[in-house]
């Protein structure tokens, strides 16, 4: 029906306003409009602290918006849906669980039953190279070690829709290029959207189709750029490519200038 | 490139005995400085026994009242192979140890099960709250004699007054635990997929355990107090009894021994509980300088 036309994910004028513990009202995102197609790879780029993972956390279904719609597939955001995939920033995985059961976790969860969510995990746990692993525990791991096993976790679901917030932004700069590589390779079989929050625009524009750059606090959209580089791209070394360093000269005049004034902002906040 | 990889090797090869030498005498010296804290345990028990011992056969400590170790020694020898005058030396322990048990394990799971319970349900805590501030502010050893009105001589009075005793450490704990859980982790097993009843049992209830263990130690120690001073109210059968009739008989010999039976099975039941907790945390790293 319409849900094959319509796509992945739409906020349709979406407010976010938060109380803040000393009472005041916050607006993290202000009167969003964002259309992100099926299959399409998105990153969100924007100031530290401007609201990009509150869109994520509307899409998810963790928060409702205060105004405004989020549709997934067609349909209006009820709740967290099983169609919806979530990588945090931080590490999110059960330390009291071991890798595989980690892995398992999700399946388990949504009543698959425990032989053939053995065999999913096996499976994703193959894919990103950590067959050797399932046996150890969270805090035998590496961090990029770890985001694998997050990733395996998440994939395992089978998600339409995959939201991720500064997933590799607490790894080292070689660790966070090769999970980026993997993340492409692991998307590129899905067809899975994903929307990528960074505050990183290099990473954005080696990963992404299209580059959402948000205004300073309260957030909405500012401005969209299509990244015509071509796939499958390698993070190392299309980022020495003059096409992308033209698209990044471009982007980095719109976002630079809202990096400014959250800046001037912070610095007026201080004195 | 490969002069450098050849080279390395030989050079760990020649350096090797040295490294494991090394080694050997750190293994050494980590020896004998464990053998020397456990000498110098021993030795500081001997000097404190054998002072005490000393004053009282020298008369500067009156031995009536304050006993000595040869006399306590005497007594739990007594006890064990002669009896009591309740019964044998280990039907009281037993006895002790049953109400104590029995007292911890309804305390546990009446404070696990409530701690998390409120701990998850914001509408119980609201409600709840304040009256759980107001009966822990109780010192509720006071309730002993109650329960002896209530339960009779028998074991029940003492199970009960070890269970208020250890309800509620275990129950602030668990409440602390299911609050502070990561909310990350709860994000996350939502977006796995989680239902409610699934957060509690696999996220909030494994994240609290480390929090509901270092519970169970102290209140081990609070399910033997509540035993003892209920058997010290009025008992039939007990350590704590042994207690009460040696102090109505000024044997002052005899309070110690029990003191001293009582000390070895808290220990024995504390190395019990430390034994499960590793193997219950095995998930957990490994914390710097946690060898006890």
């Amino acid at each position: 029906m319409s849900t094959h036309t319509s796509p992945a994910i739409e906020l349709r004028g979406a407010s976010k306003a938060f109380r803040t513990p000393s009472g005041a009202l916050h607006t993290a995102v202000r009167d969003l409009d964002l259309t992100i197609g099926r299959g399409e790879f998105v990153a969100v780029v924007g100031p530290t602290g401007c609201g990009k993972s509150t869109t994520l956390t509307l899409v998810s279904g963790l928060e409702e918006p205060t105004e405004g719609e989020v549709l997934v597939a067609g349909e209006p955001v009820r709740g967290i849906g099983d169609k919806v995939g979530f990588v945090f920033q931080q590490d999110a995985v059960f330390p009291w669980r071991t890798v595989l059961s980690n892995v398992m976790a999700g399946p388990r969860f949504r009543g698959v039953p425990k032989t053939e969510a053995r065999e999913r995990a096996r499976e994703w746990l193959a894919r990103v190279g950590l067959s050797a692993f399932e046996d150890r525990y969270p805090h035998q791991l590496s961090g990029g070690q770890r985001k694998r096993v997050a990733l395996a976790a998440t994939f395992v679901n089978d998600p339409e829709i995959l939201l991720m917030d500064e997933p590799f932004s607490a790894l080292d700069v070689q660790t966070r290029a090769l999970m980026s590589d993997e993340l492409l390779e692991l998307w590129s079989g899905t067809g899975a959207s994903v929307v990528f929050v960074t505050h990183d625009l290099e990473e954005s524009i080696a990963l992404a189709d299209k580059v959402v750059v948000m205004t300073a606090g309260p957030a909405t959209v500012k401005e969209v750029f299509e990244i015509d580089l071509p796939r499958p791209r390698r993070v190392e070394s299309v980022r020495l490519e003059p096409r992308f360093i033209e698209i990044y000269r471009e982007i980095w005049a719109s976002l630079g200038e809202e990096v400014r004034i959250t800046r001037e902002r912070s610095a007026a906040d201080v004195a | 490139m490969s002069p450098e990889t050849v080279a390395a090797p030989s050079a760990a090869v020649t350096k090797d005995p040295a490294g494991t030498d090394r080694a050997r005498s750190r293994a050494r010296a980590a020896r004998n400085r464990s053998h020397l804290v456990h000498g110098s345990r021993v030795l500081l028990l001997v000097a404190v026994l054998g002072l005490w011992e000393w004053l009282a056969r020298a008369g500067a400590v009156d031995p009536f009242h304050f006993s000595m170790p040869s006399r306590i020694w005497e007594q739990i020898r007594t006890w064990a192979v002669d009896g009591t005058a309740q019964g044998t030396l280990w039907e009281q322990i037993w006895y002790t140890l049953y109400e104590a048990l029995l007292g911890w394990v309804i305390g546990v799971v009446a404070g696990v099960v409530l701690g998390i319970a409120l701990g998850r349900i914001r509408f119980l805590a609201d409600v709840l709250g304040p009256y759980i501030k107001v009966l822990n502010a109780l010192p509720r050893i006071v309730l002993a004699p109650i329960f002896l009105i209530w339960f009779g001589l028998g074991p029940a009075s003492k199970v009960a007054s070890a269970v208020v005793l250890v309800f509620f450490p275990v129950f602030f704990n668990a409440f602390q635990g299911a609050r502070e859980v990561d909310r990350n982790l709860v994000a996350n097993s939502r977006i796995l997929g989680a239902r409610d009843r699934q957060v509690t049992f696999q996220v909030v209830i494994p994240s609290a355990t480390s929090w509901i263990f270092t519970s169970l130690h102290v209140s081990f120690g609070f399910a033997l107090i509540g035993a003892i001073v209920g058997e010290y109210i009025g008992a039939t059968k007990g350590l704590g009894l042994l207690v009460a009739a040696s102090q109505g008989t000024f044997n002052s010999a005899g309070v110690y021994a029990a003191m001293a039976i009582l000390a070895v099975v808290a220990l024995l039941a504390e190395g019990l509980l430390t034994f499960l907790e590793k193997r219950l945390f095995r998930w957990k790293p490994a914390e710097a300088g946690s060898d006890r």
